[in-house]
């Protein structure tokens, strides 16, 4: 579903804060992967999303998305087939308009935007049951603004919006790193529940390793710019944090240094 | 003494009605796409240069004001591809095509000024109804800005609406939406600098003059306008808000009109207008200096 060949990408070249953000990462997700992806400080585990998503235009290699190459697609027009949410809950979602409306937006990703009206009324329907399911009371709210909702409430409709049309590649970049724990957990637990339901294949950042064990099927470390770590199937689901920090210690040759990392 | 009053509040209310377009064109770019665009400065005298001198040259009034809204929007497309395409910073954009404007102007007309004395205005037709000159330039204004307000009201409820809405308000995720956001920028631009431009038109043709001149502050008054309709006549939805800027323009002129009536000369309007403005956008900091002072004096007793 996603393919990356030999990634690479620096920041400021040529200057003296350049920095090689990504060294030749190929990684290759199947249908219905759910990969969490873990590293230290400036491993580059966002750079590697928002090259996914084309926020950053690559250096080298190639990006395809169910077999085609949208390596040189810009990032509006690979919208169509990737869902994201951010870190930063207010990064998602337009503040100042509704949030009907910005479920409106997030149904058209991918569509050409034309002169019909903004939102049917079809929609409207389906919108609510869709926030029912979220189970926040946002259906009885659909006009109020998003800016008026609390940060847990912002990202869980993140969440929906990227996955009203289905997304051939979710990305979540640290999406629950700035809620409170209940928080956090609930959302994660969202996420969980629509890529089983969707079966998505989805590619999920995380400073938690506890999360990156009991989620997905797949477990990627990354470390100065290279994936180290690829451990699937049967091994991931008996994997530990000891282990996981013996072997980053093993393939790195360093201590794992995270400031937010949680290892419990 | 009566009769003098009421006749300088309808002038200043037919004035307020051309000023509200700007007002609204300005809103589109202040507001909505959160850019402070400068090009206004020389897309309204741009509608005004346009209009009369295709009048002049005896074009149709209403043809001329098309033609404006035509140049505004050119205008607006050059300040929009200097910014999206050539990365140029959205407030030098606007300064360079204001400059720019200010040759293209006085190539347009000439000369620095056109006078449009006796010539066919827009107005000219409610004038052989039987209005007097304001009546005319009132209600040929009023049709105006609610044709503006109405359209505005359906464009930005549309799905390119929505887009540049969103772009404005958050261009991340905008762009992760899907949506261009570079192309929706430059079209709020287009779209704003068309309204400032028809502004620009039916000002000149209701004063009876171009001058190359009148483009100079117009910023100032737009964002004036636009702050005093959103403080004074909320901003509950879209639709509102409209109508709360075109309020907020007339206000404004109301305002200038009673201050010149006290005895403030002319020539220190703009600085009146400055200070309006910079005590408005500075409201919300100067009240954040003023509450822990209120909470210091509640401690003391």
């Amino acid at each position: 579903m996603l393919i990356l060949k030999d990634v690479c990408k620096k920041f400021n070249p040529g200057t003296i804060n350049e920095k090689q953000a990504l060294t030749g990462v190929n990684l290759t997700l199947e249908e219905g992967d759910f990969v969490t992806l873990i590293g230290g400080n400036g491993a580059g585990k966002s750079t590697l999303l928002n090259c996914v998503a084309g926020v950053h235009t690559i250096d080298q290699g190639s990006i395809i998305i169910d077999g085609s190459d949208v390596t040189k697609l810009s990032e509006h027009r690979r919208a169509g087939s990737i869902g994201r949410v951010f870190q930063d809950p207010m990064m998602g979602t337009a503040a100042n308009m509704g949030i009907e409306e910005n479920l409106a937006l997030a149904f058209r990703r991918g569509q050409n935007r034309n002169l019909k009206w903004g939102i049917s009324h079809k929609e409207r329907e389906q919108y609510k049951e869709s926030l029912k399911q979220l189970d926040l009371g946002l259906e009885n709210r659909l006009s109020a603004k998003v800016g008026l909702l609390s940060g847990g409430q912002r990202q869980a409709l993140t969440l929906l919006m990227a996955t009203l049309v289905r997304p051939k590649i979710l990305l979540l970049d640290e999406h629950t790193a700035a809620l409170d724990p209940k928080t956090a957990e609930k959302v994660l637990q969202l996420s969980d529940r629509y890529i089983r339901e969707g079966n998505l294949t989805t590619l999920m950042v995380t400073h938690n390793m506890l999360n990156a064990i009991q989620y997905g099927n797949r477990l990627i470390m990354m470390h100065e710019g290279r994936i180290i770590l690829d451990i699937k199937g049967e091994e991931k689901q008996q994997l530990t944090v000891e282990d996981l920090l013996k072997r980053f210690g093993q393939a790195s040759g360093e201590v794992f240094a995270n400031d937010r990392a949680l290892l419990s | 003494m009566l009769q003098i009053l009421m006749q300088i509040l309808l002038s200043a209310i037919s004035l307020g009605l051309l000023w509200a377009i700007m007002t609204i064109g300005v809103y589109i770019t202040y507001r909505i796409l959160d850019i402070a665009d400068l090009s206004v400065e020389g897309s309204i005298t741009m509608g005004a240069a346009i209009a009369a001198t295709s009048i002049y040259h005896g074009m149709n009034p209403f043809a001329a004001c098309a033609l404006a809204v035509l140049g505004g929007m050119a205008a607006g497309l050059v300040t929009g591809l200097l910014h999206t395409k050539l990365k140029i910073p959205a407030l030098l954009s606007g300064i360079l095509t204001m400059i720019a404007l200010y040759s293209v102007n006085l190539r347009i007309m000439g000369k620095a000024n056109i006078s449009l004395l006796r010539m066919e205005t827009v107005y000219s037709k409610f004038e052989t109804m039987g209005l007097d000159k304001t009546g005319a330039v009132i209600l040929f204004g009023l049709l105006c800005v609610l044709g503006v307000i109405g359209t505005l009201y359906w464009f930005f409820g549309t799905e390119i609406g929505c887009g540049i809405r969103a772009t404005g308000n958050n261009s991340q995720m905008a762009r992760a939406q899907g949506i261009n956001t570079n192309n929706m920028i430059i079209l709020g631009l287009v779209v704003s600098n068309g309204l400032v431009a028809l502004s620009g038109a039916l000002i000149a043709q209701s004063q009876g003059f171009a001058d190359i001149q009148m483009g100079i502050g117009s910023i100032v008054i737009g964002l004036a306008s636009v702050i005093i309709g959103e403080v004074l006549f909320g901003k509950k939805n879209f639709f509102s808000r409209l109508i709360a800027l075109a309020l907020g323009a007339l206000t404004y002129r109301i305002i200038i009109a009673a201050v010149l009536q006290m005895g403030m000369p002319a020539n220190d309007l703009r600085m009146f207008t400055a200070i309006t403005v910079a005590f408005a956008l500075s409201l919300p900091v100067l009240k954040t200096y003023l509450v822990p002072f209120k909470k210091s004096m509640k401690g003391g007793m």
